[in-house]
């Protein structure tokens, strides 16, 4: 089972000639992700690591069935990268392009809505299947098949999380980066709804950082509605307000968004709030084990 | 980016919002002139990049040309939140009856653009959303759509009975949105909006903040920035592919990727260090990154101590090794370093790392440690 990607997904990679999109089919391929086109618009007709390349990605869809597709096109054309692939009728989109435009994501995020197409960033790492798919950038051998669930804003937090877990013998079902853009795809409460009703899954880990309020209504959002065991881990707690740390969602701003508020709120619904990184594999292994896993 | 206030202003007016009449400043001269044309009474703000400037004493209402003088060399110059005032706005003095707030803002939520307004204008609205959150109204606005005038008219029967006003403010309520979808904007304000003596809806003052990811596209926009000393070095590094941020500690970190950056700094604070800064190198395996790290980390006097901490994805360890080894070949410095690498080829990274006699460590944890106990000047924040 696991959520959103596995051995039944169809990626179309759309960038895929250029540098990163190259580069990353090749991992993704090498990691067995099922590959079935590109788009390159002017392009079309070409292969790339022997995938075929198509001018638009309707016609990716129509000529290959692809159900998925990942993003790598520059900033300025992500925002219309996004609106092509749900136009063209694929079910999930995952953008990994950096520095959209928020306006952009706005009118992007809203029409996807409208169309019932899922979509994860932009400006996100993607997401893994250990075992199945690797949709994204993520380092594919530092992840092992198992039941824990991971979200995360962050990119090489997720990867030093990963790490911990697999190195203490606990494996994945999925792990998602879910990105660091203040108006993005899927967010904690649509992935925690899909990891409660993933059988794959029995304990959740949630790597939240500064700035928003998303942690806090997941807090919320995970009192009402999640019966699996949950841990959480946020980044920034020594940041000073007011300035942006990398991400743009990541910014304390008017005392609010601080990771003293999320931890609180965490803690408030039974969720336990590692310190430092190293504390999760032990904070998930005390979990699984009340509940006999 | 944020831009001053009478620059805001000066793009409400382009879209026909009603505005004060007023000067930017640069001298005393220049203000007592301003002053005197566009008759007394004026008022005299600082402009500056930074809130509270009524409170720092940076806002004064001059009746005679006495308090006008006095006005303009007492603003002209202070010091508010770090900021120089180096320009004042001279507006003229408007009688007003009631002070309103409108704004708008990006709602991760709802994912749209966010409209605000309250009847409790005219102070912090940060104040009122803590004290008295159901003062402020909210409104969603659907992108597809955009500021419909039954929406426009919705929100302005929320803060007005009178017609006239509610026409005058739908009117105004268009603009404002349209200035924000031009824009690109990520934050606009009007506090306090005003109703004058003369029964017309103006806006005494004006925020704006724009999205940096479309300043591309704003290139009109992009010309009004101003960054401090401190921003300019922000903005170097980030034209070097790296996110840089001063902090005031001594220990100097480079890590790739934000979020290991922010956990790197909590950790050092954990064990009892002082992050000197944030340094996010990205996701690059670019050797001559590491370089321009090293050269900026270096350039803060503060820094004792460097600790670098890489978790390889896109990053390839080994690059970043030999850029450090290059880097330290170069600039020939007695900083101690502690090198942490993992990931996307570590073990290439961490034989050019041994090589080169740096010390290595196997942990994040172990590389703060490591750092904090080579530093000897920063054992307490």
């Amino acid at each position: 089972m696991s959520i959103l990607v596995n051995k039944n997904t169809k990626l179309v990679v759309q960038g895929i000639t250029g540098r990163d999109g190259s580069f990353h089919t090749s991992k993704m391929k090498e990691y067995g992700t099922n590959i079935v086109a590109g788009v390159s618009p002017g392009k079309g007709g070409q292969t790339v690591h022997d995938i075929p390349v198509f001018n638009t990605v309707e016609e990716a869809v129509a000529k290959t069935g692809a159900n998925t597709s990942i993003i790598f096109v520059p900033a300025a054309m992500a925002g219309d990268a996004i609106l092509e692939a749900a136009d063209a009728g694929v079910e999930l989109v995952i953008c990994i392009s950096e520095g959209v435009p928020t306006l952009d994501m706005v009118k992007a995020t809203n029409y996807l809505k409208k169309k019932n197409v899922k979509l994860i960033g932009a400006n996100c790492p993607g997401l893994i299947t250990p075992g199945e798919a690797l949709v994204g950038i993520l380092p594919g051998n530092i992840f092992k098949k198992g039941n824990v669930g991971l979200m995360s804003r962050s990119g090489t937090l997720t990867y030093e999380m990963v790490n911990q877990l697999t190195t203490n013998g606990i494996g994945q079902s999925t792990c998602i980066g879910i990105g660091g853009d203040p108006v993005a795809g899927l967010y904690y409460q649509e992935l925690l709804q899909m990891f409660e009703d993933d059988p794959d899954t029995d304990a959740i880990v949630l790597i939240g950082e500064i700035g928003g309020d998303a942690e806090e209504r997941a807090a919320q959002f995970i009192k009402e509605k999640i019966t699996k065991p949950v841990v959480a881990f946020i980044a920034g707690q020594t940041a000073p307000p007011g300035k942006r740390m990398g991400h743009a969602g990541a910014i304390i701003s008017s005392g609010s968004g601080t990771a003293a508020e999320k931890i609180a709120a965490f803690e408030a619904v039974g969720v336990p709030v590692a310190r430092r990184p190293v504390e999760v594999p032990e904070l998930i292994k005390q979990k699984l084990a009340a509940i006999g896993k | 980016m944020k831009i001053h206030e009478y620059q805001a202003k000066e793009i409400f007016s382009r879209y026909g919002i009603p505005v004060t009449n007023e000067t930017v400043c640069y001298s005393v001269a220049e203000v007592i002139d301003a002053g005197t044309k566009l008759g007394l009474p004026v008022v005299v703000k600082a402009q500056v990049h930074a809130g509270g400037r009524g409170k720092a004493g940076g806002v004064k209402l001059a009746r005679t040309q006495e308090e006008l003088k006095a006005a303009a060399e007492a603003i002209l110059g202070m010091d508010i939140k770090g900021y120089k005032v180096e320009k004042v706005l001279v507006a003229q003095g408007v009688k007003f009856n009631s002070e309103f707030y409108v704004g708008m803002t990006i709602d991760r939520n709802t994912k749209s653009v966010l409209f605000m307004a309250s009847a409790e204008g005219g102070v912090e609205i940060e104040e009122v959303a803590k004290e008295n959150p159901d003062a402020i109204h909210k409104y969603s606005i659907d992108p597809d759509l955009g500021m419909t005038d039954f929406l426009a008219r919705k929100i302005a029967f929320g803060l007005f009975s009178d017609f006239n006003l509610v026409k005058q403010a739908v009117s105004l309520f268009k603009k404002l949105y349209q200035i924000f979808i031009d824009t690109d904007a990520s934050l606009v304000e009007i506090n306090p909006l005003v109703i004058t003596d003369e029964g017309k809806l103006l806006a005494l003052d004006g925020k704006m903040n724009f999205d940096d990811n479309a300043l591309y596209r704003q290139i009109d926009i992009e010309k009004l920035n101003e960054p401090t000393a401190d921003e300019l070095k922000e903005i170097e590094a980030k034209e070097k592919g790296l996110s840089y941020i001063r902090l005031d500690g001594t220990i100097g970190c480079m890590v790739n990727g934000a979020g290991l950056a922010m956990a790197t700094m909590d950790l050092i604070k954990h064990f009892g260090g002082n992050p000197a800064n944030f340094l996010d190198i990205g996701g690059s395996s670019n050797p001559r990154k590491v370089v321009d790290a090293m050269n900026l980390l270096l350039s803060d006097k503060n820094v004792k101590v460097v600790m670098i901490n890489i978790f390889g994805g896109i990053t390839r360890c080994d690059d970043v090794a030999r850029g450090l080894v290059e880097a330290l070949d170069t600039m020939k410095t007695d900083i101690p370093v502690v090198v942490r690498l993992s990931g996307t080829n570590a073990k290439e990274g961490l034989e050019i790392i041994h090589k080169a006699n740096l010390p290595v460590v196997q942990t994040m944890s172990q590389a703060a440690q490591e750092a904090i106990r080579l530093c000897r000047d920063c054992n307490k924040a």
